[in-house]
C-alpha cells in the first residue's frame, strides 16, 4: 500500500468495538428503554409432559398493573418454522415445531403455555403465579435410545417411536464388508452428553406495533436478523416481510444458540399490537433461559472402527441416536446429519464409511446448533475411535494418526461419508489440508517422546498423568448455496453474504454487512480488509451491521462463515468502488481507464505519476455529480452478494494434557497445546480470542459441563448453581501455535475460526483422561469427568482386579 | 410501599425511592440508567453486576438497594478519569483482547479492581483465583488473565498512558 497509509491488514490491531464496552456504554437488548415500555412474562409449563385441560386467566387480568394475559388459543399464528429438515429424497422428517404459545400440550419443562403482560417487569412476574392452568401430567423419556424402544412415553401422534427421522449416508454394503474382512474391529459405545451453551447475556426481544403504518419493529438479541425477519413473516405471522423490521443490538454472546426463531419473537408482535401499540419488553432469566433456549449436543453413539494391525484404518460404521428436545428448533435435523454424519471420517482416509442417525423427540428442551454444531460430535467419535483402535493393536496414537491421514497431494479430496456429493457435474471436496507439520509441532510442544517419563514422575505424587492427541478438521463457513440445495438439506435458503459501500462526499466510508457479530470483533475486522482494499486510514470507516433497515439482506454470523464469505462479500463490493473510482478518476484526468492505476487511495495516469486524484477528490466530485461521463451514476455507493464456490477446511492438532488424583478421582488440566492451521489471519489478536474461547468451551464439556435431567423430565442441573462452567481457576494459560495453509477459495486466504477450539478440544481432553486411565485397565470412561464418574471408574477397575 | 435511600454512586450523591425488594442491580440499571452494569444470572454465580462498594467488589444483584443506603457505591461508568482517560484495566482489557462479547467485562473490571487495590503484584494464579466469581464465555480468560497483568504492571509504574475515548 502507498500514499503514507498504515496497511493494517494481517495486524493485531485493537478492537474498535472495545471503548463502548469496557465503559459500560454497550447497549445489549436489556439496556434500552423505550418511551411508554411495557413488560411481558411468560409461563411455563413446571411439567415435562402434559396435557393441558384449560388455563383460566381471571385472576390475573385482574391483578394490578396488568395489562393483557395471552393464552395459546389466543394467536391463530403458525407454529414455528423447521427450516433445515434431514436431507434426502427418501428421508421423512416427522416435524413438530413449538407453537408461539402451547395450546394442548406441553413437551418439556419451560415450554410457554401463557403470558402476562404488564406496567412493570415484577408485576408481569407477579401475575404469572395467578394464572391457573390444569394439566394433566403425563409419564415422560429423556434418553433418546430408550424413548424408540417398544413401550417408551410417545411424545407426538405423527412420529411413532418418537422418531423424527431415520438418516443414512454412506456405503453400507462396503462398510459392512470392510469390517467383515477386518483384521482388528474395535466397538464402542459413546455419549457425547447434552449441554447448556450460555452466552452471558440471555435473549430477550422488544415488540412494536406502529397503529400508523401497521408495521412491527423487533430488537431481539439475534444471530440472524434478516433470516428472523423473513421467518416471522413468511412462515409463523403472515405479516408482508417489508412490514417487519428486525434489530440485534450488541449481543453479549450467542454461540449458536441466538440463531434461531423463538416463540418469544412472535409472541412481543403479538402483545404490542394488543396493548395498542406500546413496546413490549420481554427479557429471559437465566433460569428460564435453561428451558427457554436451545441446549447442545446429546448423541448416544454405537461405533465400530475396523483396520489392519499395521494401523491402516479401512472401515468405520457409526449408529447414533440424536435427542432433539420435545419439539423441534429450527436447524435441529440439519445438525446431526449434514454437519455431523458427512464429516465423520474426519482428516483421514477412509475408504468405507457409512453412518445411520436417528433423531429423537424427547421431553427435554429442544436441542439445536451450539459452537461447532454437529462436528464437535464427530470430531468426538473419530478421535476416540482412532485412539481405541491404536490401543487395541498395541501402536502409537500419533502414529496410527499418520499413517491414515489425507495426504497433501490428495486434495482436493472427495470424502466417502458423503461430501463429495455431485452438484451439477461439480463436487464439493476437501480442498486443501496439510495436517502433518501440525501434528509434528504439537508433539513436539507437548513433549510427546518422554510421556512416559512424565507419567511416571506424576505417579510419584500419586497421580496418573495422561496426553490427548484430537487431529480434528472442520467444515465451515457454511456455504455454497448450491450445495445446500443440492443435497436437499434445506427449504431453500441460500448461503451468500452481503456488503455495501457508500463512499460520502466527505470521503468517509460507511460499510453495511449482512452478518452480524456477537463479539467476534467484526467492526474491526471488517474495517482492516476495507482499509486494505481502498488505501484509507481505519478512522475513516465505520462498520454497521444488525438491522434489516440499512443493512443488505444476510444470512447472518454462524458456521464460522463471516471471515470467508462475509469478508469476500465485501472485498468484492470494495472491487466495485475501486472500479468505478477509477473510470471516474479517468474522466476527471482526461485520460483512459485503462491507463489509470490504483495505488492505495491514488488514482494515477500510468507514466505520468503527477496525474492523480484521491479517492477523496474523486468521491467529492462524483458524489457532486456535476460532470458525469455518459450513462455514469452520480455517487460512489455499492453492493456485493458473493456465494462461496466451498466451504473452507481448518484443521489442526490439539494436545491436552491431565493430571488425575488417584485417591480422589479429581482431573486437573495441566497443560493445553494448541495447533491450528486456519489460513491466513485477518486479525491474529481476533484469530487467537476465538481459539481460546472454543477450547475453554470445549474443555467445559469434557471435564464439567451437563446438563442432567431426572427420568420425570425436571431439569436437575436447572441453573447456575447446577450447571458448572468453567472458571478462571480451573483453566491453564493455552499454548497457541499455527501452522498456514491458506484457503484456496477465497481472497484473503482465511477460513473459519469461531468453531475450531470447540470442535478440537472436548476430544483432546477425553482422550487425555481415558489416556491417563489406562495403565488401570479402564478402556473407555464417558464425559463429563468429575471427580466422582472419574473416581468411580478407579474403583471399578480396581474392584474388577480384586 | 417504597423506602428512601441516599447514596454515593460514582462520586455523585444520588437519592431514590424503592420497594425493599429492589434488588441494587435494578436501582443501579433502572433508576439510576446506570447499564453497564449487566444482570448474566438470577443465582449470583456469573458476576456481570460486579460493582464496588467503599473498594470491595460486590455483586450488586445480591444485594437489596435499601441495604446500599450509605454506601459508596463505584460502577464501570465511574472507571473512567474526569478528563475521561481509561483506568489501566479499561487499558489493559483493550490492549489484550481481554474481551469479546463485552457482556461479562464490566464485572470483570470491577472485580479485578479490588484486586489490584489488595494485591498490586499479583501472580496469574491469585488473578485467577480473584475473579473466580466472574464468569466469562467468551475468551478462555486466557487474555483476562494478561488484562489484569497488564493493568498492574501499568499502574505499579505509576505510568498510565491515557487516551482519551467519546464512546
Amino acid at each position: 500500500m502507498a500514499t503514507g497509509v498504515q496497511d493494517v491488514l494481517g495486524s493485531p490491531v485493537k478492537r474498535v468495538e472495545d471503548p463502548r464496552f469496557i465503559t459500560g456504554k454497550g447497549r445489549y437488548l436489556d439496556d434500552i428503554k423505550l418511551t411508554g415500555m411495557v413488560h411481558l412474562a411468560i409461563l411455563r409449563s413446571p411439567y415435562a409432559h402434559a396435557n393441558i385441560r384449560s388455563v383460566d386467566a381471571s385472576k390475573a387480568k385482574a391483578m394490578p398493573g396488568v395489562l393483557a394475559v395471552i393464552v395459546g388459543a389466543d394467536i391463530p399464528w403458525n407454529p414455528l418454522p423447521m427450516a433445515w429438515p434431514a436431507g434426502g429424497s427418501t428421508v421423512k422428517n416427522n416435524v413438530s415445531t413449538p407453537r408461539i404459545l402451547a395450546t394442548d400440550s406441553v413437551k418439556w419443562t419451560g415450554e410457554g403455555v401463557a403470558a402476562v403482560v404488564a406496567e412493570t417487569p415484577e408485576q408481569a412476574i407477579d401475575a404469572l403465579e395467578a394464572i391457573d392452568v390444569d394439566y394433566e401430567p403425563l409419564a415422560a423419556v429423556v434418553d433418546a435410545e430408550k424413548a424408540t424402544q417398544p413401550g417408551a412415553v410417545q411424545l407426538h401422534d405423527n412420529a411413532p417411536n418418537n422418531v423424527v427421522f431415520d438418516w443414512t449416508v454412506g456405503d453400507k454394503a462396503g462398510t459392512e464388508k470392510a469390517i467383515a474382512e477386518a483384521e482388528v474391529v474395535v466397538r464402542q459405545r459413546l455419549v457425547n452428553h447434552r449441554l447448556i451453551p450460555n452466552p452471558m447475556e440471555v435473549r430477550g426481544d422488544i415488540g412494536l406495533y406502529n397503529p400508523g403504518t401497521d408495521e412491527y419493529t423487533v430488537w431481539m438479541s439475534s444471530q440472524t436478523p434478516h433470516i428472523q425477519r423473513l421467518l416471522l413473516a413468511a412462515f409463523v405471522t403472515g405479516i408482508p416481510e417489508h412490514k417487519i423490521r428486525c434489530i440485534s443490538p450488541d449481543v453479549g454472546g450467542a454461540f449458536g444458540t441466538k440463531i434461531f426463531c423463538y416463540a418469544d419473537m412472535a409472541l412481543v408482535m403479538w402483545a404490542s399490537k394488543l396493548v395498542g401499540g406500546r413496546p413490549v419488553k420481554w427479557v429471559e432469566s437465566r433460569r428460564e433461559s435453561y428451558g427457554s433456549t436451545i441446549h447442545g449436543r446429546d448423541h448416544i453413539t454405537y461405533v465400530e472402527i475396523a483396520g489392519k494391525r499395521d494401523g491402516e484404518v479401512t472401515g468405520v460404521k457409526v449408529k447414533t441416536f440424536a435427542n432433539l428436545g420435545g419439539r423441534l428448533s429450527t436447524i435441529g435435523p440439519g445438525v446431526p446429519t449434514t454437519l455431523y454424519g458427512r464429516v465423520l471420517s474426519g482428516c483421514y482416509k477412509i475408504p468405507n464409511v457409512y453412518a445411520e442417525v436417528t433423531g429423537v423427540y424427547t421431553n427435554t428442551t429442544f436441542v439445536d446448533a451450539y459452537r461447532g454444531a454437529g462436528r464437535p460430535e464427530a470430531t468426538y467419535v473419530i478421535e476416540r475411535a482412532m485412539d481405541l483402535f491404536a490401543n487395541e493393536i498395541g501402536m502409537d496414537r500419533a502414529a496410527v494418526r499418520r499413517k491414515n491421514f489425507i495426504p497433501p497431494d490428495a486434495f482436493p479430496y472427495d470424502n466417502p461419508s458423503g461430501l463429495g456429493i455431485a452438484v451439477n457435474g461439480e463436487k464439493i471436496y476437501v480442498d486443501s489440508g496439510n495436517y502433518e507439520p501440525a501434528l509434528n509441532k504439537a508433539l513436539i510442544a507437548a513433549g510427546y517422546d518422554d510421556l512416559a517419563k512424565l507419567k511416571a514422575e506424576a505417579k510419584t505424587r500419586g497421580k496418573l498423568l495422561g496426553m490427548g492427541l484430537s487431529t480434528y478438521i472442520e467444515v465451515c463457513g457454511v456455504a455454497p448455496s448450491k450445495w445446500i440445495g443440492a443435497v436437499g438439506e434445506g427449504w431453500g435458503a441460500a448461503m451468500w453474504e452481503s456488503s455495501n459501500i457508500k463512499v460520502h462526499l466527505t470521503g468517509k466510508v460507511i460499510v453495511t454487512m449482512g452478518t452480524q457479530p456477537q463479539g467476534q470483533g467484526h467492526e474491526t475486522t471488517y474495517s482492516q480488509i476495507i482499509a486494505h482494499e481502498l488505501g484509507i486510514p481505519m478512522d475513516d470507516i465505520i462498520v454497521q451491521h444488525s438491522d434489516t433497515q440499512g443493512t443488505p439482506f444476510g444470512y447472518g454470523s454462524y458456521g464460522s462463515r463471516t471471515a470467508s464469505v462475509g469478508s469476500t462479500a465485501a472485498i468484492k463490493a470494495a472491487d466495485k468502488i475501486k472500479d468505478k473510482a477509477r473510470r471516474y478518476a479517468a474522466h476527471m484526468l482526461e485520460a483512459s481507464p485503462d491507463d489509470i492505476e490504483v495505488i492505495g487511495a491514488e488514482y494515477r495516469v500510468k507514466g505520468s505519476p503527477e496525474k492523480k486524484k484521491t479517492l477523496q477528490e474523486i468521491a467529492f466530485a462524483l458524489d457532486l455529480g456535476f460532470s458525469l461521463p455518459g450513462d455514469m451514476e452520480p455517487y460512489l455507493d455499492e453492493t456485493a452478494y458473493y456465494d462461496t464456490p466451498n466451504c473452507t477446511w481448518p484443521f489442526g492438532t490439539h494436545i491436552a494434557i491431565v493430571e488425575i488424583d488417584e485417591e480422589t478421582g479429581e482431573t486437573e488440566l495441566t497443560r493445553y497445546i494448541a495447533v491450528d492451521d486456519v489460513g491466513k489471519k485477518i486479525n491474529p489478536m481476533i484469530v487467537d480470542g476465538q481459539l481460546h474461547g472454543g477450547i475453554a468451551q470445549g474443555i467445559g464439556q469434557a471435564l464439567w459441563e451437563t446438563a442432567v435431567y431426572g427420568d420425570d423430565g425436571q431439569l436437575l442441573s436447572g441453573s447456575m448453581m447446577d450447571y458448572a462452567l468453567p472458571r478462571a481457576s480451573w483453566l491453564p494459560n493455552f499454548e497457541l501455535d499455527e501452522t498456514i495453509t491458506p484457503s484456496p477459495v477465497n481472497p484473503l486466504g482465511v477460513k473459519g475460526v469461531g468453531e475450531a477450539g470447540a470442535i478440537a478440544s472436548t476430544a483432546a481432553v477425553a482422550n487425555a483422561v481415558n489416556d491417563a486411565l489406562g495403565p488401570l485397565g479402564i478402556r473407555h470412561t464417558d464425559m463429563p469427568f468429575t471427580a466422582q464418574t472419574v473416581w468411580r471408574a478407579i474403583q471399578s477397575a480396581k474392584g474388577a482386579r480384586a | 410501599m417504597v423506602e428512601h435511600i441516599a447514596l454515593v454512586v460514582n462520586g455523585q450523591p444520588r437519592e431514590g425511592d424503592v420497594e425493599p425488594r429492589r434488588m441494587l442491580v435494578q436501582f443501579l440499571r433502572e433508576d439510576l440508567e446506570l447499564t453497564g452494569t449487566h444482570v448474566g444470572c438470577d443465582t449470583s454465580q456469573c458476576g456481570a453486576c460486579t460493582v464496588t462498594i467503599d473498594g470491595k467488589a460486590v455483586k450488586s444483584c445480591t444485594m437489596l438497594a435499601v441495604q446500599a443506603d450509605g454506601a459508596n457505591v463505584k460502577t464501570i461508568e465511574g472507571m473512567q478519569a474526569a478528563d475521561g482517560s481509561l483506568h489501566a484495566l479499561q487499558e489493559g482489557f483493550w490492549a489484550k483482547h481481554g474481551l469479546q462479547c463485552g457482556f461479562c467485562t464490566p464485572g470483570m473490571i470491577m472485580a479485578a479492581s479490588d484486586l489490584l487495590a489488595r494485591n498490586t503484584d499479583p501472580t496469574d494464579e491469585e488473578i485467577r483465583h480473584a475473579i473466580e466469581g466472574n464468569i466469562c464465555r467468551c475468551t478462555g480468560y486466557h487474555n483476562i488473565v494478561a488484562a489484569i497483568r497488564e493493568a498492574a504492571s501499568t499502574m505499579r509504574a505509576g505510568a498510565t498512558a491515557p487516551t482519551t475515548v467519546t464512546a
